[in-house]
């Protein structure tokens, strides 16, 4: 059997550390959900609770639980909290959504980003979270309602077809201004949590996922305005997941990989691997190893739809000259059919 | 003063799941297999329907409206209609409304959700939901009752209690305890008879150890 990380030893700078981190358990970390209160009055909320927590001191909002689980706790039990590992918020930091905006996440369950991302909207403006999993979506919205998001709407499709007739059609509801495809991947980036991931590992499985991946990063592309951006994002190092899919978007669709500034250590996507090579433009991806920040791996890139992203062009945004893309067509036809 | 009347029990607590509405249509108002022949709109429970502005807007008989609900929470707990500016209220189920912020184009979808559950209505007493309490409730001016670190122990258990001091109206009161520097909300209480009764549904509830006294 393969060890999955073994795999990838060849991409890792030190490979003994990424090893070892790998061995040791996560801790518990919870998100402030600004919402409902301030990251400095939560932290007070646990000082009188009496529960012991040290600042991620890359995040405000983060903070480490050296006793374990958040859930038994005052300020979670009002919705103040949400169990929320480290990396897991990297994505909708990297998505910088902003009220009034409409967002897309695409595969949302069981909601930790989908929630992020509406705090991070100030609870403003039209979040579209989506999963294909009726049962995960049931955990995302218990989650929503804890945490008192009102600005999203649940929908239960699959990404890969996503249709914007339930939303009342592309026309008049708009594409999205940005769009999160938080993929289904192999997970080897959470064995610090879930060590049985390196067990349940196999090729064939990573085959079948790439296929998912693809389907639904392009429909989030083209689901997205011209000048809009999409963030992919996984949990696993394997890059037929990660740049492998990046790559086939940017044949594909109307896009490309622009710089993203993350507040963690990061190295970048890889170019080649096992015989194939990428565009050279994946290498604006970040890799997060364990060993790297003390942290669960994953993947991150942010793309931009269209020729321009908002601000490099002119001054219009390009919501309505966008409508005209020549993908127009492909997007229609998938959501009649 | 009310008598008696909203279900005290803990029916909220079904519904979480995105298909859970049905199972509570336990007052429908108007059947929703309505002929063909009959031209009057009735409520579909599978789909969101937003509601109307108010009573003259209003197509399919029985269902509130955006006024009538926005009154409600100023009438009963004082939150005043600038907090529910720029949110639409939208019915799926018999009377169970949704408090949502964003921008849908069509008054009508089938999703699985469109914002929050605030407010189940279609029965003699409207009665908030835990998630309305918490989002909403620190702007409440009354039908608020302060409950002590024992007291919001107990309730957040789900039980129910005995609390004398309570001289106010009789029925659904937001409850509140003191913490980081403010009251914060708890959920829906039903307050009869001398007692107040916890609403939290059973998936939120919790068996905390009460907040030190300050």
């Amino acid at each position: 059997m393969t060890d999955p990380l073994a795999r990838y030893e060849s991409l890792v700078d030190d490979p003994d550390a990424f090893y070892a981190a790998c061995e040791r358990p996560l801790p518990s970390v919870v998100r402030v959900n600004t919402i409902r209160t301030t990251a400095e009055r939560a932290r007070r909320a646990l000082d009188e609770a009496g529960v012991a927590y040290e600042p991620v001191d890359w995040h405000p909002g983060l903070l480490r639980l050296p006793d374990g689980s958040p859930g038994r706790t005052w300020p979670y039990y009002h919705g103040w909290l949400h169990g929320q590992e480290e990396v897991s918020a990297l994505p909708a930091l990297a998505l910088d959504p902003q009220p009034g905006e409409r967002v897309f996440d695409a595969a949302a369950a069981p909601g930790s980003k989908a929630t992020q991302l509406a705090a991070l909207m100030d609870d403003r403006g039209t979040l579209v979270a989506n999963d294909s999993s009726l049962g995960r979506l049931s955990a995302l919205r218990h989650n929503a309602e804890r945490l008192g998001v009102t600005n999203v709407v649940v929908t239960n499709q699959d990404a890969r077809n996503f249709s914007f007739l339930p939303l009342g059609g592309e026309e008049p509801f708009g594409r999205f201004d940005r769009s999160l495809v938080d993929a289904p991947c192999s997970c080897e980036g959470t064995v610090r949590k879930n060590p049985d991931v390196r067990d349940e590992w196999n090729e064939e499985h990573v085959r079948s996922v790439v296929g998912i991946q693809k389907g639904i990063l392009r429909r989030a592309i083209q689901g997205t305005r011209p000048g809009g951006q999409v963030v992919y994002a996984t949990c696993t190092f394997a890059p037929e997941e990660n740049e492998a899919v990046l790559d086939y978007a940017l044949s594909e669709e109307d896009c490309r990989l622009v710089e993203s500034t993350l507040p963690v250590e990061t190295r970048p996507g890889v170019t080649e691997w096992q015989g194939e090579t990428y565009d050279d433009s994946v290498r604006l991806a970040h890799r997060v190893y364990p060993h790297l920040n003390d942290t669960g791996g994953f993947f991150c890139a942010t793309l931009a739809v269209g020729g321009e992203r908002d601000g490099e062009g002119d001054e219009t945004e390009g919501a309505s000259e966008g409508d005209e893309a020549p993908d127009d067509a492909t997007a229609k036809g998938e959501v009649a059919s | 003063m009310t008598d008696d009347g909203p279900d005290a029990d803990g029916a909220e607590g079904t519904d979480d799941g995105p298909d859970a509405d049905g199972a509570e249509g336990t007052d429908d108002g108007p059947d929703a297999d309505g002929s063909d022949t009959d031209p009057t709109p009735t409520n579909d429970g599978q789909v969101f329907d937003r509601l109307p502005e108010t009573a003259a807007d209003r197509v399919v008989p029985g269902r509130p409206t955006r006024a009538e609900v926005v009154d409600w929470f100023d009438d009963r707990f004082g939150i005043g209609p600038s907090v529910f500016e720029g949110y639409s209220f939208w019915e799926k189920g018999a009377g169970k409304l949704w408090a949502f912020a964003g921008d849908l184009p069509v008054d009508q979808v089938d999703v699985e959700g469109v914002g929050l559950t605030v407010l189940r209505t279609r029965q003699e007493h409207w009665k908030p939901t835990t998630s309305a309490a918490l989002r909403f409730g620190e702007h409440a001016t009354r039908n608020t009752i302060a409950l002590t670190p024992e007291e919001a122990t107990t309730f957040a258990r789900g039980e129910d209690q005995p609390i004398e001091r309570w001289d106010g109206d009789w029925g659904y009161l937001i409850a509140v305890q003191e913490l980081a520097g403010g009251p914060v909300p708890l959920g829906v209480g039903l307050y009869l008879y001398g007692e107040l009764r916890s609403v939290v549904p059973k998936g939120s509830r919790e068996d905390l150890e009460p907040l030190a006294s300050r």
